[in-house]
């Protein structure tokens, strides 16, 4: 196994990281503090509490996914659509570097800034509401298969998309809103019995669910289902990686 | 002299239906500097690509230090320095920087003193922590050769290394180059610059139409195919060549103050000897002359024509 070259492209993108230190940590952590002050403070002070869970507090998992879901996206599509765009990908084509290797190098690195942003999350909502943590390891392993199941997505993105334009359709028109209607606001119990059913076809709702109940012992879908289908977006998404590299899709000529 | 790269019945059809190579057969040999000349979508950048594993070919092999780049594509890529035509390069990053991404992705660990010795002969040393952006377009051609050149690669393929550079640092370059041959690098080399090939190659293929036209040896196809001329500059000007030079298919120039004479430099006897004699008898006198060889540009542009 090419170590060195894992090992060079993990650090190229980290190294990206600290240079638009504004862009890659600081945006998130301040965006997610106003939904915190908005939506956690001023109106969920005033809303009644969620399966016995103060709103503020049930809004913290929901956020870090939502913030962990768009970050790892977008930190991987970036991260080899870059090169793409740039054309410097011919370098990379040319080493002595596996598919595998390739995807540690990029993934590893995407899913490593998002957990980073989401630890930077964490710490900060304890600062607006009264954090527990009730199974730390389950909530540990939740974030870091998230993390590189969507990291995964996100590079499939940046070979998929040719231009900046679709580099942002996925995380804009579908990571977002599957965000916000997979109950990372409200329980999807408060919604109406036909739209409860509808939701579940909304693959973040597992990923809410699953990660809600590390913190709290409450979730809307069964646990093992949520770790289940975690598991199976995960295996998705390495299969769509190995496809790509073995016909050279939007690679190779 | 032994082939570090073969390359057997290569074709590449692309998903439109173009032929960009059709079956290629060629041998490079260790430690040459070759040639590769072509007019613009003659097939050199795909030959490249396909060597280097950037291109899929659609049949035939292709062996790098005798492994397959299929097969075996990390030990035939590891021997592979790739500088390509277009300049792909990340202006965000330092140059050290990105010297030593292109050594990990080989698969190679820091050495500070190689990527030292590189950017001295690079004439890049002193704008080692310079990013990309603040670099010339020449410095940043030479920093894609350093990139090249940061794993310690057998072989090196140049596409273009000097298009857009100006004639002295094209100059440096091809120093840079030949001191890579002295060291026992093997170069190929694509250009339109035909002055360049004839300058820095051993050997010269053409290719067009993702054919390969020939594969010669500099010097031999320059022989073979190359013409010679003793041009006399006149001390009177004449208004035709007289009866007793018609053999000679001697050319008067516009202003009659010139004879041109073309001949086989392959042949023992040019005749050069004999048409003097018979100028002197026909009473034309010169006052001086000169031979000319025709250029690899010409050769080229003959061979080319030809097809």
């Amino acid at each position: 196994m090419n170590l060195y070259a894992v090992k060079a492209i993990y650090k190229h993108e980290m190294d990206r990281t600290w240079r638009t230190l504004a862009q890659s940590i600081v945006s998130p952590v301040l965006s997610t503090s106003l939904y915190f002050i908005v939506f956690g403070s001023a109106i969920g002070s005033r809303m009644s509490d969620i399966d016995g869970i103060a709103y503020a507090a049930f809004l913290v998992p929901g956020l870090l996914m939502l913030s962990l879901l768009t970050q790892s996206v977008s930190n991987a599509s970036f991260g080899i659509y870059f090169p793409r765009f740039l054309g410097t990908i011919f370098e990379i084509l040319s080493a002595p570097v596996s598919t595998m290797e390739i995807v540690l190098g990029y993934v590893g690195a995407a899913a490593s800034k998002s957990l980073l942003v989401g630890a930077i999350i964490l710490v900060t909502s304890a600062f607006f509401v009264d954090l527990q943590i009730m199974h730390p390891v389950l909530m540990l392993t939740f974030l870091v298969l998230t993390s590189l199941t969507f990291s995964m997505l996100g590079f499939i993105i940046g070979i998929w998309a040719d231009n900046f334009e679709k580099l942002q359709i996925v995380p804009l028109l579908i990571i977002t809103p599957l965000t916000f209607l997979g109950g990372s606001f409200y329980s999807i119990s408060m919604l109406p019995e036909f739209w409860q059913k509808v939701t579940l076809f909304n693959p973040v709702v597992y990923l809410v669910s699953g990660f809600r109940w590390s913190f709290y012992e409450v979730s809307d879908v069964n646990l093992w289902v949520c770790i289940g289908m975690t598991v199976f977006f995960l295996l998705v998404c390495i299969a769509g990686i190995y496809w790509i590299f073995k016909t050279g899709y939007r690679l190779k000529n | 002299m032994s082939a570090i790269i073969s390359i057997k019945n290569l074709s590449k059809t692309y998903e439109g239906g173009f032929q960009a190579l059709k079956d290629i057969n060629l041998d490079i040999n260790k430690g040459e500097i070759i040639a590769l000349l072509g007019p613009n979508g003659a097939g050199k950048t795909t030959l490249i690509s396909a060597i280097c594993g950037i291109v899929t070919p659609t049949a035939g092999t292709i062996t790098v230090g005798g492994y397959d780049i299929q097969k075996d594509y990390r030990a035939a890529r590891s021997l592979i320095g790739l500088v390509p035509q277009e300049m792909l390069i990340e202006t965000f990053e330092s140059v050290t920087g990105v010297m030593e991404f292109s050594r990990g992705l080989f698969g190679k660990g820091k050495d500070p003193a190689h990527v030292e010795k590189v950017l001295k002969s690079l004439s890049l040393w002193d704008k080692r922590n310079n990013k990309l952006m603040t670099l010339s377009g020449g410095m940043k051609r030479r920093v894609l050769i350093g990139k090249a050149l940061a794993h310690e690669p057998d072989i090196l393929f140049l596409d273009e290394p000097t298009a857009g550079v100006d004639v002295e640092l094209r100059k440096e370059m091809w120093n840079t180059i030949r001191d890579l041959k002295q060291a026992g690098v093997t170069v190929i080399l694509t250009t339109h610059y035909i002055e360049e090939a004839e300058e820095m190659a051993d050997r010269i293929g053409v290719i067009d139409h993702g054919e390969i036209i020939l594969v010669e040896e500099k010097k031999s196809l320059m022989q073979k195919l190359g013409e010679k001329n003793l041009k006399l500059h006149l001390k009177e000007k004449i208004n035709s060549i007289p009866e007793s030079l018609a053999n000679y298919n001697l050319q008067l120039n516009a202003d009659g103050m010139e004879l041109l004479y073309s001949y086989d430099v392959q042949q023992e006897d040019t005749g050069i000897t004999a048409l003097l004699d018979h100028i002197e008898e026909a009473g034309i006198q010169y006052r001086d002359l000169e031979t000319k060889q025709s250029s690899l540009e010409e050769i080229f542009v003959n061979l080319v024509k030809k097809q």
